[in-house]
């Protein structure tokens, strides 16, 4: 094994310390700041990774409480998403709604967060009710407001009530202050907000990198998909960026309070600050996988030079990189916003990473953008990414494959606030409409919303950001789009529903799930809507080949979603787990589950909680939360099995043209999975076959995996499920599902 | 750049001597009384030949710390600031030497910083300071 050397004459010539700044205004805004409310209280770090107290903000009424942490917490919710979901519960009401003022936003980081020695541990969860899909949605973020949350003393904040003006919340965990302070005059978008309050809360150029802000921008306030941006301070680009909560419409619900930024200041960061009970675990633990990296990075995903991008030639390759608003699965331009292109175009010769420790170092930035478009027109400007789901979701999946307009795309999701994942989908489905006749001009207010046209895709966001013209339209999301073009009478029900692309309310990522039934049930069997977070099984099923049976790929959608929400009740990044593994991983048994990387998260949480516990702990511990976010779905009436129904080009091919671009495929599996012979039958008999059969067996999925999870085949966790978990401790959680069984 | 190396025609991996080096690095500089501590180590082959593990200042640490806590000083030696290190120990993963060195008392890691403190005692004379040019940044 060798450590790739990265050839600097590979990357373009761009000087990744010159941007536009926008620190001009700053002394005016903090004069028009108005303190609300102070108060004092005493930091603390956190014992054994949890500092045992939990926030508490109404921004309506401004009470600033303090809470502890439980036992019960600790044993059942960990962190986390499961602090999120705790806290939300018992601040809803089942007909609570997104924009109701008991709605709460929870951040959390979970007791591993904010660990220096491994990698991806500065992760936040974040947790609300969802404007898009009315129940809990959850969305985990990097930089370094979790972190620096937990180490100014909290290992929760809850966001409750809504403001009558525009708010900031200031914790100072060098001085011990909370203020709650009235921001008339702050800006907007996120990338001119967070710098400067970054460079407003910050007391000298040192303290810099302990300042984070959480923000978000323009379209948050007129949209149903706003995202929340939490900033890092990158010390060699001396700039502001953001790692994004992304998924559901959490931006939204922050503008709906009317909250502006949140900033924590925390104390400079130390390598034993969650004061662990086994450092040295931790630190032979960590420097075992950066060796790792070190070694087999270079020759496995590139994850350093690349970030994620790295698997958009392979998705292309494998006919799994979404096209046309998922209709194909690649295209004769992909190669010009793939991985080699990225790997120019994103700096290299600087540190990436959104938390401290992280050798994986994902969070490529691509520097130097000049912008064409919209009310920064003529800005230089560093992007963050592109991550896969930008490149796919903004450009394949739109048809745009022109990678400066990409950027462009990503730049302006960030800064105005919502999520690039959704919006790709959203606009992927406005421009398969546009095609089909359902929109036309006239109905999208003259925007030309042919594939990719990517300014007038543009212009569809930058009306978004305006609260105007169909770009309101659009940001109300898929299902509401769909809705109202149905209502509107613009085309068949059917299709309009066939290829909207959206379960639960939630768009979906950008992976081609059709020929994959691992992935059509990883995406629609989820808690929160078909977010690949929950169970990213595509790879391992399509290209990997490590589900080949029935039964392989229904015990994988236990497995893998528990596996994988254990993630986020600790404050651990995902991608860190299989981006890379260890050069024996394939001779191992159960080569998929990355067996020696699963030993390191047990050691890694043992270490620092002391609780000691065992791989199949760790699943236990999922479970719980798990089982409780889906009772939760089913108390704000939703959570069944109706709610997990796939749109059909999730699962098969809808349209002629989609069933004859891959015409020999379908033919065969009609003779080899169906045992049927597709000879003499037109091309819409022989859709039906399979519309038929992809259905069925989808259905078959759902209930094998139900009886897995030990639910209903209505999709309900049964009793002896919650008894077994110990939820029945809770008899609000018995009380909703008796209904059902 | 200042760098310290070991001439093995004259060391003989410890097998004559009580490594004065590594103790004098380690009393000297570490200010502990534990030579496995100390920034360079003396390794004996079973076939007769050894190896010195020690760093050369060849910069890739510097290149991968995420907070700047390693730099070069003017005599081109990279030089960790305990002050801004967070102790995520990458600089220890990503040395292909293996010279940056942690132990169980200490948050931040440490390795040579060429000062020569165990030249003066090697009775053999195998170690020495010697000025080399600055090898080019390598991104890694």
């Amino acid at each position: 094994m060798s450590q790739l050397v990265f050839d600097p004459s590979k990357v373009m010539d761009i000087d990744y310390t010159q941007r536009t700044e926008y620190l001009d205004g700053l002394e005016a805004i903090r004069a028009a700041h108005k303190v609300l409310k102070e108060i004092a209280y005493t930091p603390s770090l956190p014992d054994k990774g949890y500092t045992n107290r939990t926030l508490y903000v109404n921004v309506d009424s401004l009470e600033i409480t303090e809470k502890p942490v439980t036992r019960q917490m600790k044993e059942v919710f960990i962190g986390g998403r499961g602090f999120g979901l705790y806290h939300l519960w018992n601040a809803v009401k089942p007909t609570t709604r997104w924009n109701d003022p008991e709605n709460e936003i929870v951040i959390s980081p979970g007791p591993v967060a904010g660990m220096t020695q491994y990698a991806g541990t500065g992760k936040s969860l974040v947790v609300s009710l969802s404007p898009q899909t009315d129940i809990p949605i959850d969305s985990n973020v990097g930089g370094f407001y979790g972190p620096l949350l937990k180490f100014s003393g909290f290992d929760a904040l809850e966001l409750q009530g809504k403001s009558d003006r525009d708010i900031i919340l200031f914790i100072d965990g060098q001085k011990g202050i909370i203020r709650i302070e009235e921001a008339p005059t702050d800006p907007v978008d996120s990338h001119v907000l967070a710098e400067i309050l970054t460079h407003m809360y910050a007391e000298n150029e040192a303290d810099l990198p302990n300042v984070s802000v959480v923000s978000t921008g323009a379209a948050a306030e007129h949209s149903l998909i706003g995202m929340l941006n939490f900033s890092f301070y990158d010390r060699r680009r001396k700039c502001v960026r953001f790692k994004q909560a992304g998924r559901g419409g959490i931006g939204t619900v922050f503008r709906d309070k009317r909250i502006r930024a949140l900033v924590v200041r925390g104390p400079k960061v130390a390598g034993d600050m969650n004061h662990p009970v086994d450092p040295e675990t931790i630190a032979k633990t960590g420097i075992k996988y950066h060796k790792e990296i070190r070694e087999n990075d270079g020759s496995q995903c590139m994850m350093r030079r690349n970030g994620t991008a790295h698997i958009v030639e392979i998705m292309d390759a494998y006919d799994l990189l979404p096209v046309h608003n998922f209709q194909y699965g690649s295209h004769p331009d992909t190669h010009k916003i793939d991985s080699s292109y990225w790997q120019q175009r994103c700096t290299q010769h600087t540190v990436d990473g959104c938390w401290y420790g992280c050798s994986m170092a994902c969070a490529k930035g691509a520097d130097g953008l000049v912008l064409k478009t919209g009310p920064y027109k003529g800005d230089t400007v560093t992007v963050d990414g592109p991550e896969y789901e930008n490149a796919a979701g903004l450009g394949s999946n739109c048809g745009v494959f022109d990678p400066d307009y990409l950027l462009e795309l990503n730049f302006y999701c960030d800064t105005y606030g919502i999520c690039t994942i959704t919006y790709g989908t959203l606009c992927a489905f406005v421009m398969e409409c546009y095609q089909r006749g359902i929109l036309n001009k006239e109905r999208t207010g003259g925007l030309d919303m042919t594939w990719g046209n990517a300014e007038a895709d543009l212009e569809m966001m930058h009306q978004m950001a305006r609260g105007e013209g169909f770009g309101k339209i659009a940001g109300m999301g898929v299902k509401k789009m769909k809705e109202l073009f149905i209502a509107n009478g613009w085309g068949d029900p059917q299709l309009i529903n066939d290829i909207g692309m959206e379960n639960k309310g939630l768009e979906y990522s950008q992976y081609l799930s059709k020929e994959s039934l691992a992935q059509q049930g990883g995406y629609a069997l989820t808690n929160k809507g078909p977010q690949h977070d929950e169970a990213w099984l595509i790879f391992m099923d399509m290209v990997n080949k490590q589900l080949p049976t029935f039964e392989d790929k229904a015990e994988a959608l236990y497995y893998f979603p528990l596996f994988r929400t254990w993630f986020g009740l600790n404050g651990f990044c995902k991608l860190p787990w299989n981006d890379v593994v260890p050069s024996n991983n394939s001779s191992q048994p159960e080569a998929h589950k990355v067996p020696e990387h699963v030993q390191n998260y047990v050691d890694l949480f043992s270490a620092t909680t002391g609780v000691k516990i065992t791989k199949e702990d760790l699943i236990v511990q999922s479970a719980k939360v798990y089982n409780f976010q889906r009772v939760f779905n089913i108390r704000m009436g939703k959570g069944l099995r109706e709610h997990d129904a796939a749109p059909y080009r999730s699962m098969g091919p809808v349209t002629k043209e989609e069933y004859e671009s891959r015409a020999e495929r379908y033919d065969q599996q009609i003779i080899t999975e169906m045992g049927l012979d597709p000879v003499g039958k037109t091309t819409e008999e022989k859709m039906a076959m399979h519309r038929k059969w992809r259905t069925g067996r989808f259905s078959q999925l759902m209930d094998s995996v139900y009886t897995r999870r030990g639910w209903t085949l209505d999709g309900v966790p049964t009793l002896e499920r919650l008894k077994e978990l110990g939820l029945d401790a809770f008899p609000e959680v018995v009380d909703v599902v008796k209904q059902y069984l | 750049m200042r760098q310290l190396v070991i001439d093995f025609q004259k060391c003989d991996a410890g097998r004559n001597c009580n490594h004065e080096c590594e103790m004098e690095c380690a009393i000297k500089v570490f200010k502990v009384d534990d030579p496995a501590q100390a920034a360079l180590q003396i390794k004996a082959y079973e076939d007769g030949g050894g190896k010195a593990v020690l760093c050369d200042q060849c910069g890739d640490c510097v290149v991968v710390c995420p907070t700047e806590a390693l730099k070069r000083n003017k005599l081109g030696v990279v030089m960790i600031d305990k002050k801004i290190c967070v102790g995520c120990y990458m600089c220890i993963g990503f040395c292909e030497k293996e010279a940056f060195m942690r132990n169980s008392d200490w948050i931040t890691p440490h390795k040579c910083t060429s000062c020569g403190i165990c030249v003066k005692v090697c009775p053999h004379g195998a170690l020495s300071i010697v000025e080399v040019p600055e090898p080019a940044v390598r991104i890694i």
